[in-house]
């Protein structure tokens, strides 16, 4: 009993985390969200740039592209981060002033952008050949076919795994108390953490812990949706598919076998 | 994507459906993937506005020189003429706004509606406006009969829809000259016959076409000639009842042995 209890006052202190409440809500939620939102958009349009680079034709563009995201994809996180965040941190200085999050967010996206890049490309390859050369056949040139059907169809197929890197980019964000953060730039880990270290008591942290999976869970759901969209085809469709039309029985079949 | 709402609609003018048809002729053009000698010369006249059918077995280039046509394969050597002039020259992607094409697996793309698909071209291309552009497309619609098809998706019509829609596409950019890839090898065979109607509707309305197929019933009956590839050559050309019925060649014989 002694176990369970000891248990309940490292965990479920709700006292400490009464304390720690206002400032997760007020301090550590909009930073955390800062940090993953902007550098969720960098390094989107980072990685849709590295994905094209990577399949396009010319090597001076195909070759960058590769050692970028080997670099930065083998590289630990914490690594990136503090390699970024301190070593750049003079000129950080002279241009955002006594602020982190600016080489924080850099280095956030430069990591993500390696991964969404792969995850653009393996989806921009999925799309069959054919459909490139339909656009080309209208007369679209092929960086103008590449952008109107063929990177819209393989975005789209990436969008599970797309949303599954914005969740580890939430996680992830956590990583830049390394660059010491000021009592307002404290995002939800280290506020727990402070909280934790100052009274031996992980209740914060828990709590810490909890507002993560108010963000990540949403989105893992978001993912099944997005999901399960791509696999029974649109709602939409469903509804105006009509089945007065002529060829009545290979439709059904084309169905099937879809 | 707004539906031309009736009783709202702008009165706008379709495009006329048909650009003044011109004749084909290659002249030994040659292509290889790689050290695969694909075309060995060809040469290969279709007048303006006659039908032809490029028959053959397997491998024997006809896709491959549907693709020189309309430079999609960019020829190694040889000269291709449309209109009586040497297309070698000009812009490639212009070329191709004045050559339909449809493929085998009709190729839809399938993110976007019915009308969207014959729309993005009129209006990325030819910069029409939204309303001239659905008018347009609802025309090459009502002429495959898939009008009422035009705001769902490619996804939920049957093979025959689709191609019929590819078709309506290829034709909503007025082409000179019209490419058909085995349009209707990947078809279930209940639906081949919509497929080829509208081929042979198009033929009689005068259009330029070059139809690679494998239906021959098709070629005797619709094409005024009739072109036999074998190993990246033109074996033989003519009339469909001269090659159907008095083959000069020993290989047309035996290819046609075969799928006759």
């Amino acid at each position: 009993m002694d176990i369970l209890r000891t248990l309940r006052e490292t965990f479920l202190d709700f006292g400490a985390m009464g304390q720690s409440l206002p400032d997760l809500v007020r301090v550590g939620l909009p930073n955390t969200l800062i940090l993953a939102l902007c550098s969720a958009v960098l390094g989107t349009v980072a990685g849709m740039l590295l994905a094209v680079s990577g399949l396009s034709g010319s090597r001076w563009l195909r070759w960058p592209a590769r050692i970028y995201t080997d670099i930065f994809r083998g590289l630990p996180a914490a690594v990136t981060i503090l390699l970024i965040g301190v070593g750049l941190a003079p000129f950080g200085l002279t241009i955002w002033g006594p602020n982190p999050y600016p080489l924080g967010i850099l280095a956030l996206s430069l990591i993500a952008s390696a991964y969404i890049g792969e995850i653009f490309r393996s989806g921009i390859q999925s799309v069959e050949s054919g459909q490139l050369e339909a656009a080309r056949a209208l007369g679209f040139s092929r960086s103008t076919g590449m952008r109107l059907v063929v990177i819209p169809q393989g975005v789209r197929r990436v969008l599970p795994a797309l949303v599954n890197q914005f969740i580890a980019l939430v996680k992830d964000s956590s990583l830049v108390y390394f660059l010491g953060l000021l009592a307002t730039q404290r995002d939800l880990f280290r506020i727990g953490q402070d909280q934790a270290a100052n009274t031996g008591n992980e209740s914060a942290l828990l709590l810490a812990g909890l507002f993560y999976l108010v963000i990540t869970v949403p989105l893992t759901h978001v993912v099944n949706y997005i999901d399960s969209r791509l696999r029974t085809g649109r709602q939409g469709d469903a509804t105006e598919r009509d089945d007065t039309g002529d060829d009545h029985l290979a439709f059904a079949l084309t169905r099937e076998a879809q | 994507m707004s539906a031309i709402a009736p009783g709202k609609s702008k009165v706008v003018s379709a495009q006329p459906l048909i650009a003044a048809p011109s004749s084909v002729a290659t002249r030994d053009v040659h292509f290889a993937f790689g050290a695969n000698k694909v075309l060995r010369g060809v040469n290969l006249d279709v007048k303006g506005g006659t039908a032809a059918c490029i028959i053959g077995p397997s491998g024997s280039g006809k896709s491959t020189l549907l693709r020189c046509v309309n430079r999609l394969l960019e020829p190694d050597r040889g000269e291709i003429n449309i209109g009586g002039r040497s297309v070698m020259g000009d812009d490639p992607d212009a070329l191709r706004q004045r050559v339909g094409m449809v493929f085998q697996h009709f190729n839809l793309f399938p993110h976007k509606t019915v009308l969207a698909n014959i729309t993005l071209g009129l209006r990325k291309l030819r910069g029409l406006s939204r309303e001239e552009a659905d008018a347009t497309a609802l025309a090459q619609l009502d002429r495959v009969g898939l009008r009422h098809k035009s705001q769902v998706r490619p996804g939920t019509l049957s093979g025959g829809q689709q191609q019929r829609v590819a078709i309506a596409r290829a034709l909503s950019m007025s082409p000179e000259v019209m490419l058909f890839d085995e349009a209707t090898s990947a078809l279930d065979p209940e639906l081949v016959k919509g497929v080829l109607a509208t081929i042979a509707d198009l033929a009689g309305e005068g259009m330029t076409l070059l139809v690679v197929t494998h239906e021959m019933g098709f070629a005797r009956r619709v094409a005024n000639t009739v072109h036999f590839m074998d190993h990246g050559q033109v074996v033989e050309s003519g009339p469909p009842e001269a090659l159907f019925e008095a083959a000069s060649s020993r290989r047309l014989r035996e290819f046609l042995s075969q799928v006759l």
